[in-house]
This record gives structure tokens, C-alpha cells and sequence, in this order.
């Protein structure tokens, strides 16, 4: 009973419609989980078969690969955005107009592009250059980037006043309080919103499918597109089993974080669209 | 401005299917994302257990291992013909379907924050006039609910709006897949045809920051 405030403790009587309820609603649930199974199976989309793929070694090396060049995507996207998310939320806080206003402009237009917008720029004009890798990350940069710039500047201007204050009261500049004195206070009360970052940026990672980046998306089409094995369904399901186990963990660990960070009283900062791994 | 007469016929076609897409999967999400939150916050354990699932496991997959599913794995089981048989187009029905299947996770998790801000008092009184559970939330938490998430909806509907993006990967020529298309009859430098999709997506951003700022201000109540 999580939310208690809904309905009233039950009393014996609607104990027992709820355990009425629950029979049939447990049913229902239990009915359409089985309809997609029968659906899928009769199309024979999920039949042992389908699941060959997974006994065969150079696949399964393939697709090993294809998780380690998603996770290096991922990570590098997200080392690269905090750096382009730190140097423009300074931007955004700076006394000078003409550091503040090109600040805001990168800001607002990365975060209104689509990242596959972004992926196919890059990849169409800096073909050479960029390759499908670089042209995944930095698209993913800018976009994750762009947010977290959003994060960090909550996340400062959530320190109280009397911090900036006391710091220039002892001869610092703006520069010094900010690097200093603001900075050092904040990043541990952005720490979930990172996290959250992380699982969008590995989620986005997936985009590069669409311009045959490797990644273990992309390898994964690979198999269902060949005519022996043509199981979609299969290959999808296995994919998101991959996704959800690694997100999952993460957003566990910035659930624990920030429920540790409560506890002690530390501030912790959200910044909308970006709380719940939004993307 | 020559260019933007060249390249207007392929983004009128291109954002005319996006805000398709965005406008069909938006009614869609919310629906199905409500009745979750309903689901995640009734007395029935097994409706709690089906929302929360549902919230873990499309939240954390990517939308574009979600088309996949969806787009590639729903002919097979013979979705198509029926499809068309009710004049739908398929690939932009499965993209409606898969962006909604999506979004509606994100919808439930703002709708149930919402549904945690209304004051512990309102859902009493409406059990102290007899209400059941079911009239409780739709007469009384709800319409409280939704005023209170307003901005964080319109964040969701915002990244919906961008997410419309991934079916250009799956064959439909929404705005983002028109850049392929204009590139390859060179109307423009490269750049000035990102420039003027991105115009076109930002316009859409701002309208829903817009709809939404407005919608908050009208619909404030005083607490």
C-alpha cells in the first residue's frame, strides 16, 4: 500500500472485493501477456528457432562488440558533454552580454534539434572525417550536453547566496567564486541528474542504427535481416533485455544517491525534462 | 531565399507528417499514460504491478529497439492487411503506435507525480461524500493533477515532438527523413538545409512551451 491517501485503510468487506478484483484483474493482465505470446508464437516469431542466433559464437562475438562500441559511445558522449555543458552553463552565468546571450542561443538550439537530425548533419557532411562514430558522439555531445548545461546552472544558482557573497567579500573574482567556491558545492547535487543524463545518452546511442554505426543496434539488424533467421521480434526483445538491465542499474544507483543525499540533508537538483531520463 | 522556395515543398510535406505523427501520439500517450497512472495508484496490486512494469521497462528501452519491435516485428503477425483494409498507411500507423507505447511511460510517471501533489484533504473529503475510488480520482485528483504538471507534460511533449524524428530510420518521410531527400538533389548547402529543419522543429518546441505557459497561467489556482 504505497499510496494510502487514494482509499482508506480496507476493512474486511473491501478486502475482500479487492481480492475479488485481484483475481480478475490479475487474470486480465495474465490474458493479454497471453494473447502476445500466442500471437507471436503462432507467427512464429519467438519460437525456439528465432533464438538460434545466440547459440552461434560469431554472433554472439558480434554482438559483444557491438555492446563494447555502444557503451565507448556512450561514455565518450558523456565525458565530451560535461565538459560542453560546464563551459556553456559559465557562459549562461556570466556578467557580459555578449558571453550570455551566445550561450543561451547554443543552449536552447540543441536541446529543440533531434539528435537524429543532428546524426544525419554530421554524417552527410563530414562523412569523411566524422565516420559514423564521431558523427554519433558529438550529435550525442552537443544534445546531452546542451541539457546538462541546464543541470549545472541549477544546480549553482541552487547554492545559497551567501556563498557568492563571501566570496567576493574576500577579493575574488567572478571567475574564482564561480570555479572555486560555487562549483565544488554543486556537483555533488547534480550527481543524480548525471546519472539520469547517462541513461539517455546510452538509450540515443541506438540512433546510430540509422546510419550503420556498429553499435550493438546496428549489428543486431544484421541478423534479423538475414532471410535464415528474419526474427525481429526475437532480436528486439533480446535488445531491450540488454537496455533495460544496464539503465535499470543505472537509475538505480541515481535513485540510491540521491535517497542517501536526502538523508543527509544535501540539496539535490532537478531540472525538468531532464529528472527522468527523458528523451 | 531562392533556396527556401526550392526546399519549401519538401518541408511543408515533411513537418505536415511530423505534426501528424506528433498530434496522433500525443492524444494517444496521454490516454494510455493516465489510465497507467491510474493503474499504478489504485488498490488492485496486480494493475500496480502492470503499471510499474510498464513504466521499468519502456522507459528504459530505446525508442528506436521499440520501432524495431514494432515496425519490423507487427507485419509478420499480420497486422498489415488490416491495416489497410481500414485505409491506414502502415509504416505511419506503427510509428504512431510505437511512439505512443513510448511516451505514454513517461506521461504515467508525470501524471502520478501530479496525482502526489493534490493535498492528502481533497481525496478525503470525496470519500467522506461517498465517492469510490474510481469517481475519487476522475472527479476529484485528477482535474488537480494535470493543472499541477503542466510544465513537466509539455517537457514530455517536447521530447515527443523530437522523437517523431526516429521514424524517418523506418520509412516515413516525416521532416528529418526530407534531409536525405533534399541533400540528394543538392537544393541547398548542406548547412542551410539543417538550419531550416531545425527552424522547423524550434518553432514547434516554442509552440508547445507557448500552449503550455499560458494553459498554466489560466488554469493557476491559489493554494
Amino acid at each position: 500500500m504505497t499510496t494510502p491517501v487514494l482509499y482508506d485503510t480496507p476493512g474486511p468487506r473491501a478486502r475482500a472485493r479487492h481480492a475479488v478484483y485481484s483475481v480478475i484483474g490479475g487474470l486480465a493482465v495474465l490474458a493479454l501477456l497471453g494473447y502476445i505470446f500466442w500471437r507471436l508464437w503462432d507467427a512464429e516469431q519467438i519460437t525456439p528457432e528465432t533464438w538460434e542466433f545466440l547459440e552461434d559464437p560469431d554472433i554472439v562475438e558480434q554482438l559483444a562488440e557491438g555492446l563494447q562500441t555502444t557503451l565507448s559511445m556512450a561514455a565518450s558522449a558523456i565525458v565530451l558533454a560535461i565538459a560542453f555543458g560546464g563551459v556553456f552553463a559559465a557562459g549562461r552565468l556570466s556578467d557580459h552580454w555578449f558571453v550570455r546571450l551566445p550561450s543561451i542561443a547554443v543552449v536552447e538550439f540543441f536541446r529543440a534539434v533531434p539528435v537524429l537530425l543532428l546524426i544525419f548533419f554530421l554524417n552527410f557532411s563530414y562523412t569523411e572525417q566524422l565516420g559514423t562514430y564521431w558523427s554519433v558522439v558529438l550529435a550525442l555531445m552537443v544534445y546531452n550536453g546542451a541539457v546538462l548545461a541546464e543541470v549545472f546552472r541549477a544546480g549553482i544558482l541552487a547554492v545559497p547566496r551567501g556563498q557568492t557573497e563571501a566570496g567576493m567579500a574576500i577579493g575574488l573574482r567572478r571567475s574564482q567564486v564561480l570555479r572555486l567556491i560555487l562549483a565544488p558545492q554543486a556537483i555533488s547535487s547534480m550527481l543524480p541528474a548525471i546519472i539520469s543524463q547517462c541513461v539517455v545518452a546510452l538509450k540515443d546511442t541506438a540512433l546510430g542504427f540509422a546510419i550503420g554505426s556498429s553499435d550493438i543496434t546496428d549489428r543486431a539488424r544484421q541478423i534479423y535481416i538475414d532471410i535464415f533467421y528474419n526474427n525481429p521480434v526475437a532480436v528486439a526483445l533480446f535488445l531491450m533485455a540488454v537496455f533495460i538491465t544496464i539503465n535499470y542499474t543505472l537509475s538505480l544507483i541515481a535513485r540510491w544517491l540521491e535517497s542517501r543525499m536526502r538523508r543527509r540533508g544535501e540539496r539535490v537538483v532537478h531540472v525538468q525534462g531532464a529528472q527522468a531520463g527523458l528523451d | 531565399m531562392s533556396t527556401l522556395q526550392e526546399a519549401w515543398p519538401f518541408l511543408r510535406d515533411g513537418f505536415e507528417k511530423t505534426i501528424t505523427l506528433l498530434v496522433l501520439s500525443m492524444i494517444f500517450s496521454t490516454v494510455t499514460g493516465t489510465a497507467l497512472a491510474a493503474m499504478r495508484v489504485s488498490p488492485v496490486w496486480p494493475f500496480r504491478m502492470f503499471g510499474a512494469g510498464y513504466v521499468n521497462i519502456f522507459r528504459n528501452t530505446p525508442l528506436i529497439v521499440l520501432f524495431i519491435l514494432v515496425v519490423e516485428g507487427f507485419p509478420p503477425i499480420d497486422v498489415r492487411p488490416s491495416l489497410e483494409q481500414v485505409g491506414l498507411n502502415t509504416f505511419e500507423t506503427l510509428a504512431v503506435i510505437a511512439l505512443s507505447v513510448y511516451t505514454a511511460a513517461f506521461v504515467c510517471e508525470v501524471v502520478r507525480s501530479g496525482v502526489n501533489t493534490v493535498d492528502a484533504g481533497q481525496a478525503e473529503a470525496a470519500r467522506s461524500v461517498g465517492m469510490t475510488f474510481g469517481q475519487t480520482l476522475r472527479i476529484i485528483v485528477l482535474p488537480q493533477a494535470f493543472r499541477s504538471v503542466i510544465p513537466p507534460l509539455a517537457s514530455v511533449y517536447i521530447a515527443l515532438a523530437k522523437n517523431t524524428s526516429v521514424a524517418a530510420a523506418f520509412g516515413v518521410l516525416e521532416a528529418t527523413a526530407q534531409l536525405s531527400r533534399m541533400n540528394e538533389r543538392a537544393i541547398a548547402p548542406i548547412t542551410v538545409l539543417f538550419l531550416y529543419l531545425a527552424a522547423g522543429y524550434i518553432i514547434i518546441v516554442w509552440t508547445i512551451s507557448a500552449i503550455a505557459a499560458i494553459l498554466e497561467r489560466r488554469l493557476a489556482v491559489a493554494r
